[in-house]
């Protein structure tokens, strides 16, 4: 829990890189379009670059830091690696919190619906197809299946 | 490089300064309507309004959130439709089994628009009341003849949905009034529905979406309804087309004839997403194939 007292025009992604200093929230487009700024509100994928920062007061935000648990990195962020999922890294936070979403909603996703969860996110390097190979890999991996 | 071409405007900040409210009533906000007009505006998703204030399009002076108020998030089935309230998220419309039964026109419109960040924040009111002649779920909502429900201090209008948009970005709403839901009719039985758009990639307004009915009696065609969106300063049902197929057979002929009227009707501009031409010839297209493809649904069941 952190409080901040901010000006009603700042974005949720204002408060998080410059207030609280998370800087693993990128700045991209800045009107929705390309999902760098993704972040995790009671477990649904939004743009904070969409939000004003006084709308989530008491809401829980969910970013990459969150993933890793004890200094473990989660398993969707040992698939991307393991599968080359990036190559400059940008969009990366952000496509791992809308995978998060993804899987804890589906387990088991299909790749159609890994792409439509997908539709919000850029990968400028064209990363995706190494994107979706890493999220049916943690998936398989979330059920206990080996490769 | 010119200094008029140069870009004074960046999605960097929004240059706004305003006083946000966040009340938690709808009399609490419909007050704060009434003391500040003209100089306040709803927020719901945000998702317009915000780009808007970024961009300098809109510069309120209050912010009425409509995030904390209860009891505005809801589809319920009631007196043979179904009720879509103000906070209701686009997320939440495409993924309700009544609309994906029942309204395959405006699933299939809600699906369509932007990713699902943008629909876990937007709403459907938003989309309508943001008034953009390219709103996705305008020609369903027009083709179901829905009836948006706004209220003021004073008390509630109903308002058709056909009388509603009255310019770009310009609905019949008074300053102090808040749409609290839309009401949308069943479709008759034993009609389909269809929405389709075209656009320059998923994340794009349309150049030109559609939404049709139709109900058939052996293969004439008892009732059809068709509107369109991007191709005048409103949302636009075309009646006359309308009235020309109506108690027709389906067969070629008439389709080239609805084709031609639809094209005729319609008073597209050429803009950054498409120009006057392509507009009208593909309008003809997409007539056919929602025809088509309503059909096949109409086969299937
Ligand atoms: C990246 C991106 C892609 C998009 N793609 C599409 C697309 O493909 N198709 C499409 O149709 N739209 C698209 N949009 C536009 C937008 O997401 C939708 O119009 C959305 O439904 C707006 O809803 P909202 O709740 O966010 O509205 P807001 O931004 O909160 O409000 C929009 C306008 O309506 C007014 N308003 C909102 N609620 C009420 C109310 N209850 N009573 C009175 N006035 C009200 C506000 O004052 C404001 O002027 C896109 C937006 C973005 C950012
Ligand atoms: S920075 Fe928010 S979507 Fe691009
Ligand atoms: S890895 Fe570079 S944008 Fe996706």
């Amino acid at each position: 829990m952190v409080k901040v007292q901010t000006e009603p025009n700042a974005t949720l992604l204002d408060v998080l890189r410059e207030e609280l200093r998370i800087s693993s929230v990128k700045r991209g487009c800045e009107v929705g379009e390309c999902g760098a700024c993704t972040v995790l509100i009671d477990g649904k994928p939004v743009n904070s670059c969409l939000i004003l920062a006084p709308k989530v007061e008491g809401r829980s935000i969910l970013t990459v830091e969150g993933l890793t648990r004890n200094d473990e990195l989660h398993p969707l962020q040992e698939s991307f690696i393991e599968e080359f999922a990036l190559q400059c890294g940008y969009c990366t936070p952000g496509v791992l919190l809308t995978a998060k979403a993804l899987l804890d909603l589906k387990p088991s996703p299909t790749i159609e619906e890994i792409k439509e969860a997908l539709s919000g996110n850029i990968c400028r390097c064209g990363a995706y197809q190494e994107i979706i190979n890493a999220i049916l890999k943690t998936s398989r991996k979330l059920q206990g299946k080996s490769d | 490089m010119r200094a008029d071409y140069v870009n004074l405007v960046n999605t960097h900040t929004v240059p706004v300064r305003f006083m946000y409210h966040s009340p938690e009533t709808l009399e609490e906000a419909l007050r704060l309507m009434r003391e500040y007009g003209g100089e306040a505006r709803v927020m719901a998703g945000g998702t317009d309004l915000i780009v808007d204030m970024k961009l300098r399009r809109k510069e309120p002076k209050h912010i009425v959130s409509l995030n904390k108020i209860r009891g505005i998030e809801y589809i319920v089935e009631e007196d043979g439709g179904v009720r879509i309230g103000a906070n209701t998220k686009l997320r939440s419309i495409e993924k309700n089994s009544i609309v994906r039964e029942r309204f395959e026109a405006l699933y299939e419109a809600v699906r369509s628009i932007a990713s699902v960040q943008v629909r876990n924040m937007g709403t459907l009111v938003g989309n309508i009341c943001n008034a953009s002649p390219a709103a996705d779920s305008a020609p369903p909502l027009l083709v179901y003849d829905a009836v948006v429900k706004a209220r003021s201090i004073d008390g509630e209008r109903k308002i058709k949905i056909r009388d509603f948009f009255k310019g770009p970005g310009k609905t019949c709403l008074k300053d102090d009034e808040i749409v609290t839901e839309v009401f949308i009719p069943y479709p008759p039985g034993d009609s389909a529905s269809t929405f389709f758009k075209i656009s320059r990639v998923s994340m794009d307004l349309a150049k030109v979406n559609i939404a049709i009915l139709v109900k058939l009696s052996s293969n004439v065609v008892e009732d059809f309804r068709i509107a369109l969106g991007a191709v005048a300063p409103t949302p636009l049902r075309i009646p006359k087309a309308e009235e020309y197929l109506r108690h027709k057979p389906l067969n070629e002929e008439n389709l080239n004839i609805v084709e031609k009227i639809v094209s005729e009707e319609i008073k597209p501009i050429t803009d950054v997403r498409s120009t006057e031409w392509y507009r009208r010839e593909v309008s003809k297209i997409l007539v056919r194939d929602a025809l088509n493809s309503t059909i096949k649904k109409l086969v299937r069941t």
